[in-house]
C-alpha cells in the first residue's frame, strides 16, 4: 500500500513537511505544492533534510506553483520531478491513497 | 488632521499566493499612502519571497501582484528593507529580488532602487525607531 503525501505549507513556517518526512515510509511519494514548493529548492536551511528523505521517498514539485513564485526549475534539488496539474492527478491514481499534510 | 508625521513600518512575514496576507498587506500600504506619513516596508522570514523576480501566475489562475511592489516608490514608500538572514536561510540573495525606484515629486529626489538588504540588528533598530508597526 503506497501513499501519496501532499505538502502545501512552507517548511520555514510550519512543521508539515517535517512530519510528512518522518512518517512517510519506503516507496511513498511526496508532492510539494503551493507554499510547500520552497522545500524543493537548493541552498535552503531544509535542503539536507529533503535530500536525506529522497533516499526513502520520491519527491515531486508542482511546476505552476514554482513559476508563480518566480523560482526556476534550475533552482531545484536534483532528482525532484516537476509535475503539472494532470501529473498531480496521475500521482493520485497511481497510489492507494492520498495523505494531505495541511 | 494633525500635522504630526509618524513613522509607519509595515512588517511582512508571509509568502505570496499560498495565503492572502501578502496581497492584503500591499493593499493596506497603498491605501495608507493617502495619509502622508513616513512609510517603510520590511520583509522578514517567508515575507522575502514576496519580492522574487520573474513571478508568473498564469499557471495557478491567480492575479500576479508582484509588479505592484515596483510602484511602491510612487506611493510614498521611502524605504524597503529585507532581512539578510531570512534570504540566506532560503538560498536567496539581493540579485533574486525586484528593484523598486523612488521619486519625490516635490524635491525631484530620485533613487534607482530603494530595496535594501539589512542585518538583524538593523531590523531590530528600525522596529524600535518606528511609531507604529503593521504586521502581516
Amino acid at each position: 500500500m503506497s501513499i501519496l503525501h501532499t505538502v502545501n505549507k512552507s517548511p520555514f513556517e510550519r512543521d508539515a513537511l517535517e512530519s510528512c518526512l518522518t512518517f512517510a515510509t519506503e516507496g511513498a511519494a511526496v508532492l510539494l505544492f503551493e507554499d510547500g514548493i520552497y522545500a524543493a529548492l537548493r541552498g535552503t536551511r531544509v535542503e539536507s533534510r529533503v535530500r536525506e528523505a529522497m533516499g526513502k521517498v520520491k519527491l515531486h514539485v508542482m511546476g505552476p506553483d514554482l513559476r508563480a513564485r518566480g523560482l526556476g526549475e534550475d533552482r531545484l534539488i536534483e532528482g525532484i520531478e516537476v509535475v503539472d496539474y494532470s501529473g498531480f492527478v496521475d500521482l493520485a491514481t497511481q497510489h492507494d491513497k492520498v495523505q494531505a499534510w495541511l | 488632521m494633525s500635522d504630526t508625521v509618524k513613522k509607519f513600518l509595515y512588517l511582512n512575514r508571509k509568502a505570496p499566493y499560498g495565503t492572502i496576507y501578502a496581497w492584503e498587506a500591499l493593499e493596506v500600504v497603498l491605501i495608507g499612502a493617502a495619509f502622508d506619513q513616513e512609510v517603510s516596508v520590511m520583509f522578514v522570514d517567508d515575507g522575502v519571497y514576496q519580492l522574487t523576480k520573474g513571478q508568473d501566475t498564469k499557471g495557478i489562475g491567480m492575479k500576479n501582484f508582484s509588479p505592484t511592489y515596483r510602484t511602491l516608490g510612487d506611493y510614498e514608500v521611502r524605504h524597503i528593507y529585507v532581512d539578510r538572514a531570512s534570504l540566506e536561510a532560503r538560498g536567496l540573495s539581493a540579485d533574486d529580488l525586484i528593484e523598486v525606484a523612488f521619486e519625490d515629486m516635490e524635491t525631484e529626489e530620485e533613487i534607482d532602487n530603494i530595496v535594501e538588504v539589512i542585518d538583524s540588528a538593523q531590523v531590530s533598530e528600525l522596529m524600535n525607531a518606528s511609531d507604529v508597526i503593521f504586521s502581516f
